[in-house]
């Protein structure tokens, strides 16, 4: 399968000259399986251009959305196929104990945030919400699980034959334990992120920012290295970058915390365009 | 060992930061996990104990009610709760494992998360003057 990272920042847009090298879209990352078949992990800004570079013959294209908070949402309405009346968009989405997936997306489809409402969508559009177990789609496998985040949040394994990768963008395992990591099986995400050949990661903070963001649902960037240190993942993308991070903040942060982790796996931090095949 | 589900976890880390005492169960009765405080009331630290079956915690403290005939487990709160998935609430006597006698009191809640998954239950118990 090929993944390209569409958008790659957390929280909020963040366009402007310090951000061009990592990117300032939200989060939305393309997955490509070997038959064609096209999923889009989350409908952040990035999904804009995303929709765009899609081929023009695609018949179905399926969405799976980790939550609905905004910047994994926000470019939903700016996806080319949902006006494409010949295209099949299959949206998943995490269950909530109220309101079903259908209702809650309705409240960004519609006035005063957004002038079209979901039902006047031209394209051929499904609402599920992820099941329990696997879910199969063209030739990938897929588990969703639920994972700390406020609000209901899931995060993805999707595997195709033995190639996988796991999708966790708003992530916070360290949350409550008073040094990470812990036992693997007291480790939310463990399951999803266990052995992946590639993990995209929350890592939107550094130590020093953490300390007064515990509790917002992301990670410390040292925190994301030691998840996939604890989980084996063969290769990391650190994901969901605080929009106060400039690209030379960034390489800073990476080039001083790699070089004091020294890991045994390739860490790659996401940048808008990025590819990796697997 | 399998990842425990999402809501056992931070049902764990929200009993680690109490000073009320706390005790985890999955759907089947197994002891997950008590915090701190649970354990000057148990006698033993989790550590020690580790996680066991309905079986042995449900007779290891030997409760019993205020005339000194033992309970059995199906009257415990937290089992009452295993079985009907309904809070359950009690008081009676146990010995601890450092073998000293404790009147307690038990509120048992049942975890259920979306989509009804039932993943468990809570005690939430603490040490009474003696009735």
């Amino acid at each position: 399968m090929n993944i390209t990272l569409w958008g790659t920042r957390g929280s909020l847009a963040t366009p402007g000259p310090e951000c061009v090298y990592y990117g300032g879209n939200t989060s939305c990352v393309q997955v490509t399986g070997a038959d064609g078949s096209v999923l889009v992990l989350d409908a952040g800004t990035g999904i804009r251009r995303l929709g765009l570079a899609l081929p023009r013959e695609l018949e179905r294209v399926d969405i799976l959305l980790t939550h609905l908070h905004m910047d994994h949402l926000q470019g939903l309405g700016f996806f080319l196929p949902l006006r494409k009346p010949n295209v099949r968009v299959h949206i998943w989405g995490p269950a909530s104990t109220t309101l079903h997936l259908h209702a809650r997306l309705s409240r960004y489809f519609s006035p005063p945030l957004f002038p079209i409402f979901l039902r006047d969508v031209e394209a051929q559009l499904t609402l599920h919400e992820v099941p329990r177990g696997p879910i199969e789609i063209g030739a990938f496998q897929i588990t969703a699980a639920l994972v700390c985040h406020p609000d209901p949040t899931v995060g993805f394994r999707i595997q195709e034959n033995d190639a996988v990768v796991t999708f966790l963008p708003d992530h916070e395992p360290a949350l409550g334990t008073r040094k990470f990591p812990i036992a693997p099986e007291w480790t939310s995400g463990y399951a999803l992120a266990r052995d992946a050949d590639l993990l995209i990661h929350d890592a939107q903070y550094t130590d020093a920012e953490y300390v007064s963001r515990v509790g917002w649902g992301h990670s410390a960037i040292k925190d994301a290295l030691a998840f996939a240190q604890l989980a084996q993942v063969k290769h990391l993308v650190p994901f969901h970058h605080d929009p106060s991070h400039s690209d030379q903040e960034l390489d800073e942060l990476y080039a001083q915390l790699l070089e004091e982790m020294q890991l045994a796996f390739p860490v790659t931090p996401g940048k808008e365009g990025a590819q990796f095949e697997l | 060992m399998a990842q425990k589900e999402i809501e056992i976890i931070l049902a764990r880390h929200l009993g680690s930061y109490l000073s009320t005492p706390i005790f985890i169960v999955d759907p089947d009765g197994n002891l997950l996990y008590f915090n701190e405080s649970a354990e000057k009331i148990l006698g033993r630290r989790f550590e020690e104990t580790g996680e066991m079956p309905l079986a042995e915690w449900g007779t290891i403290f030997q409760p019993m009610d205020q005339d000194g005939t033992p309970l059995s487990s199906d009257k415990l709160p937290l089992v009452v709760t295993l079985l009907t998935q309904r809070p359950a609430h009690g008081s009676f006597w146990i010995r601890g494992l450092d073998n000293v006698m404790r009147y307690i009191v038990v509120n048992a809640y049942p975890l259920i998360g979306q989509a009804e998954r039932y993943l468990g239950a809570v005690a939430m118990f603490w040490e009474k003057e003696q009735p």
